[in-house]
């Protein structure tokens, strides 16, 4: 008899603690362990900060963030969604760096009925034909960069192009949105074993014979900087320009600093955003990032940050009614909240419409490696796939 | 294709070889003497790498890196042999790939507590950063040509250690017949401490030299113990100069396979085929030969004598 008591009143208990919205729960899922925590640590590091920023209130109510880590793997990744939104009954879910992750993990999440924000992830399936009402993206489409990138060499007058990327979804993704705005010749394709090849002494002496006017390259991670020191130790630094994506960052310059690999200063990229672009909130975030964590943010950093101020515009325009997801949704379709991009739109497809830079490694004043923003290579650019995506 | 690629692909694959060599080696000697599956034979791939760098960058010079990682590879190696591996020998090789499972995960974790999950980057000196012209047109970079000179250096004087030594007729004696050995005296506990002790040592330095070029990571060791366990079986178990020719002919076919094969198929298919057909085909190539060795000869190209 006293078990049925003691058990019902602990049943009560756990039907009664959902309905107690006192606090606003986010779960933010990124990676914590194996190699590429780095990037993961970065993106912790700007969550901490955004909610220190908003004094750790969204609407009056208390924020709590529950990370949880996909160990690099889209598998865990799922597990780990599933914990947040069965177990932990967080109110959003926000994160992921990998593509694979949160395509596995996107339907726990949506079929539950909630709101999911990328922070970084941008698979052409959740821009196009599987997109979603409930699914929003705060960084990019994956296809966009890369494009902005062949236009890039476009307007430097590029003429040859020799592309050597990794042999895996984002790295074919990668190269096709090169190749569908450069206009140049392409004149050598190499696609490498991902992740496990570490040593392109075969593609470098590749590159040196068919001696393009450029050189393009993705590879994320700890294998960019590796990519980047073999590049000039064949003698290609001096004499190939070399243009990337994601692949110099703040996470990988420092370590090039250090070791005095002066040939990087000059190199080239293309990025919706930059930490010297001049919009108030920017300025706030990049200061306060450096003076907290003693390095610059990475534009995964950067995302994060966006992420949790997205979130914030969306729970004070419901003022604080975490279970009204259509007053949510219609919040977050504005994108009304100050982004350390500057102004952009939501496409229909719920990806950005926004600007992406040229931007260049370069020196700052203290004399530390970071990334300057140029000019705009492509305005209020939207991605391929949005003319697929019928929302209800 | 002209002969100036040719040129560099065959050094390329050279290079890949030696760094095999420097693995297999140590690999081979455990196996074949110590009948032991050492998966964590790869972190001491990447331990060298860590140490040897933290060295090199404390020290501000690679090349007494390079000499102070020798020792502390020695003395890692004899702890953990004495340690964890001691227990494993009379148990069977399932136990064995377990446990040192187990250590690579273990070894891992350390590293990551110690130099975080950022991997470490080690600078070369000038001297050794540039490249070279070996005349004919031929431009090459400085260091990888370093590093096949000294793995050559190291056959070199493991061919003098093995077969010209006392400790030498020992791991010999070892190799061919563990059990004889021990029947006529050999301290067996005392050889297989120094035989895990310069494996490690190998290791070490084949995870170091190659951190200039790739950089230190956690886990850089499991993928080169896969092409060394495929050259281990290529060459005969137990044998050094098995080891070695299989690591040569290992390189170049990865290398060559590499940078020609896409070229060879676009003789019969399409460009879009041959462009992605050409790095899956290239990548199964070794694990083709392996299989055909396997199937002619499965005591490897060249066993120790007298070895069953």
């Amino acid at each position: 008899m006293l078990k049925k008591i003691v058990g019902s009143a602990a049943l009560l208990t756990l039907l009664a603690s959902p309905a107690a919205a006192d606090k606003v729960k986010i779960g933010f899922v990124t990676t914590l362990t194996t190699p590429v925590a780095v990037i993961g640590k970065d993106m912790r590091d700007a969550v901490d900060l955004a909610v220190e920023h908003i004094g750790g209130k969204m609407a009056n109510l208390d924020v709590e963030i529950i990370y949880a880590d996909d160990e690099f793997n889209s598998q865990k990744g799922k597990q780990a969604t599933e914990r947040l939104v069965l177990s932990d009954n967080v109110d959003i879910v926000a994160g992921y760096i990998w593509s694979n992750v949160l395509l596995a993990s996107a339907p726990v999440v949506l079929n539950e009925g909630k709101i999911l924000i990328s922070a970084n992830a941008g698979p052409s399936p959740l821009a196009g034909a599987q997109c979603n009402q409930n699914f929003f993206n705060i960084a990019w489409q994956n296809d966009q960069t890369p494009m902005a990138l062949g236009e890039l060499l476009n307007q430097e007058g590029v003429e040859s192009l020799y592309l050597v990327a990794p042999n895996y979804a984002a790295g074919q993704n990668m190269v096709a949105g090169v190749e569908r705005t450069f206009k140049g010749k392409i004149v050598g394709k190499d696609m490498t074993v991902w992740p496990s090849q570490r040593d392109w002494s075969a593609e470098l002496s590749k590159v040196k014979a068919a001696k393009p006017e450029g050189v393009f390259t993705f590879y994320p991670g700890p294998a960019g900087p590796a990519f980047i020191k073999q590049y000039q130790q064949a003698g290609l630094a001096g004499t190939v320009p070399l243009y990337s994506v994601y692949t110099l960052d703040s996470i990988s310059l420092p370590l090039f600093q250090k070791a005095n690999m002066e040939t990087v200063l000059g190199t080239k990229m293309t990025q919706f955003w930059a930490p010297d672009l001049d919009n108030p909130a920017n300025k706030k975030f990049v200061a306060d990032f450096r003076a907290k964590y003693g390095r610059y943010p990475s534009f995964y950093a950067a995302q994060s940050y966006d992420s949790i101020m997205y979130i914030k515009s969306a729970i004070e325009a419901v003022n604080g009614d975490v279970l009204n997801t259509a007053g949510m949704r219609a919040a977050l379709k504005k994108a009304d909240f100050p982004s350390v991009r500057g102004k952009f739109t939501m496409g229909n497809n719920h990806f950005p419409i926004q600007n992406f830079y040229e931007r260049t490694v370069v020196k700052d004043a203290d004399g530390n490696w970071t990334t300057a923003g140029g000019r705009v290579v492509l305005k209020d650019h939207q991605d391929p796939y949005a003319s697929q995506c019928k929302m209800p | 294709m002209d002969y100036v690629l040719l040129t560099e692909q065959v050094l390329n694959g050279f290079q890949l070889g030696i760094i095999l060599f420097l693995m297999a080696a140590g690999l081979t000697l455990v196996f074949g003497i110590m009948d032991l599956v050492n998966l964590a034979h790869g972190s001491m791939f990447m331990i060298g790498a860590f140490v040897g760098g933290t060295f090199a960058l404390l020290t501000g010079s690679f090349v007494l890196g390079v000499i102070l990682m020798v020792p502390a590879m020695l003395v890692i190696g004899v702890v953990v042999e004495m340690t964890t591996l001691r227990t494993l020998y009379p148990r069977d090789h399932l136990d064995q790939v377990l446990a040192t499972f187990g250590l690579i995960l273990f070894f891992n974790e350390a590293v990551r507590l110690i130099w975080g999950p950022e991997g470490l980057v080690v600078p070369l000196p000038d001297y050794l950063d540039g490249i070279v012209s070996l005349g004919f047109g031929i431009t090459y970079p400085v260091y990888r040509i370093v590093i096949i000179v000294i793995g050559l250096l190291v056959a070199f004087g493991l061919y003098l250690l093995v077969g010209k030594t006392r400790i030498g007729m020992l791991i010999r004696a070892g190799a061919s017949n563990r059990t004889m050995a021990g029947a006529l005296g050999v301290n067996i506990p005392k050889l297989f401490s120094i035989v895990f002790g310069i494996g490690a040592v190998l290791a070490g330095l084949a995870g170091l030299i190659i951190t200039p070029i790739t950089q230190a990571a956690i886990g850089m060791g499991e993928d080169v113990l896969i092409l060394a366990f495929v050259v281990i079986v290529i060459g005969g178990i137990g044998s050094i100069r098995g080891a070695f020719i299989a690591s040569i002919v290992t390189g170049l076919i990865d290398t060559l396979g590499r940078s020609f094969l896409d070229v060879l198929l676009l003789l019969f298919l399409p460009a879009n085929a041959a462009e992605s057909a050409g790095p899956a085909v290239s990548s199964m190539l070794i694990y083709i030969l392996m299989a055909a060795i396997l199937f002619f000869r499965p005591q490897g190209l060249f066993p120790p004598k007298g070895a069953q």
